[in-house]
This record gives structure tokens, sequence and C-alpha cells, in this order.
């Protein structure tokens, strides 16, 4: 089995938006979880799910990989955005949709 | 956790800043803070946020379940009002 880094840096890999989260889309088991993909179904943006509650062993590994200690922990195109407040934050300010938007037309572009 | 010691924590990590903290479910793990700082000016939400959690250090792994946080250079806090 691949150690809980590679588990990390391949669902990062595969999915432009990634979250991190307690529980999946349809049962997330967090408030903050499911604050934070509430965001993403409301700008209408793909993104994928990792069950930290289902992987015990990645889910100590993404506090130190990210430097954040708190789930759930969103990337994008690779990149840590943040927890819950800041993706929140961004969606307020409209930010989140320029950023999942030119995530979706490269996509589509390729 | 009272929510006097983590501002204290804060504080501490922060010399200077301006800090409030509210207890959200009363259950003492659960917190809600605004910090406000010029050590935030130019840096991004993610660096903010990690400087909070660096302050409170031990506390964030063990006894904090969750921290909603707003960070503020004190000229965007001027700005909100």
């Amino acid at each position: 089995m691949s150690s809980a880094v590679e588990r990390i840096q391949s669902a990062i890999a595969s999915n432009k938006i990634c979250v991190f989260m307690k529980g999946n889309r349809n049962f997330p088991q967090c408030g903050f979880s499911a604050a934070t993909v509430q965001v993403f179904e409301e700008i209408g943006a793909p993104y994928g799910t990792v069950d930290v509650l289902s992987d015990p062993e990645l889910r100590e590994e993404i506090k130190a990989f990210s430097n954040w200690p708190t789930i759930p922990q969103v990337y994008i195109n690779g990149k840590f955005v943040g927890g819950c407040d800041i993706v929140r934050e961004l969606y307020e300010s409209g930010e989140l949709h320029t950023i999942a938007k030119s995530v979706v037309e490269a996509s589509a572009a390729k | 956790m009272e929510a006097a010691e983590v501002k204290h924590l804060i504080e501490e990590g922060l010399p200077g800043a301006n800090v409030e903290v509210q207890d959200t479910t009363g259950g003492g793990d659960h917190f809600e803070a605004l910090v406000v700082s010029d050590t935030f000016e130019g840096k991004s939400l993610v660096e903010r946020h990690q400087v909070v959690y660096g302050a409170l250090g031990d506390a964030m792994r063990a006894r904090v379940h969750a921290l909603a946080l707003k960070t503020l250079t004190p000229a965007q806090y001027k700005n909100r009002r």
C-alpha cells in the first residue's frame, strides 16, 4: 500500500479541486466540511473529495503536509488554498468563482 | 479550554495584536476569533492563519476542535466598520 503522503499527492494530482474532509459530499460528518463542499456546489465547480475519517493515517499526515491543523483542507491546482474560513472568504469576495472558472476552462481546453 | 486562554495565547504569539475570542458552543473546544495585527500586512490568508495556529501551538492540535478565524490588518479592520 502507498504511503499517506503518496495518497495525498495522488489525490491532489488527480483532482483540480480537491477537498480533504470528514465524510463525503452527500454525508459530511462535520459542519465545516459541509460548509466547504456547499461553496463548491454553489459555484458549480467540479471537485473531488477525500474522506479523512476513512484513512486515519492520511488524516494525521495531511496536517503536517499542509502545515495546517484542521480539516477541511482545500487544494486547487496542487496548491493549498486553505480551510473553511478562507474558502468562504474567497467565495464572498468573488475570487473563488474566478479561480474555479480558470480551472474548469483549463481542463476543458485539454 | 477557556476563550480567555485562547486569546492570551494568540496575544502572546502576536505582540500588539487586537484579539477577540468567543466560545461558540460553550463547550470549550469550538472558538471564533477576530485577530487584527499589522504583522498580517503583505501576507496571504493561508499565511495569516498559519501565524495564528503557530501561536496556539499544541493547544490547537490537542484541545481546540475548531477555530473560525478572521484575520485583518489594522487598515482592513478600519475599512470594515
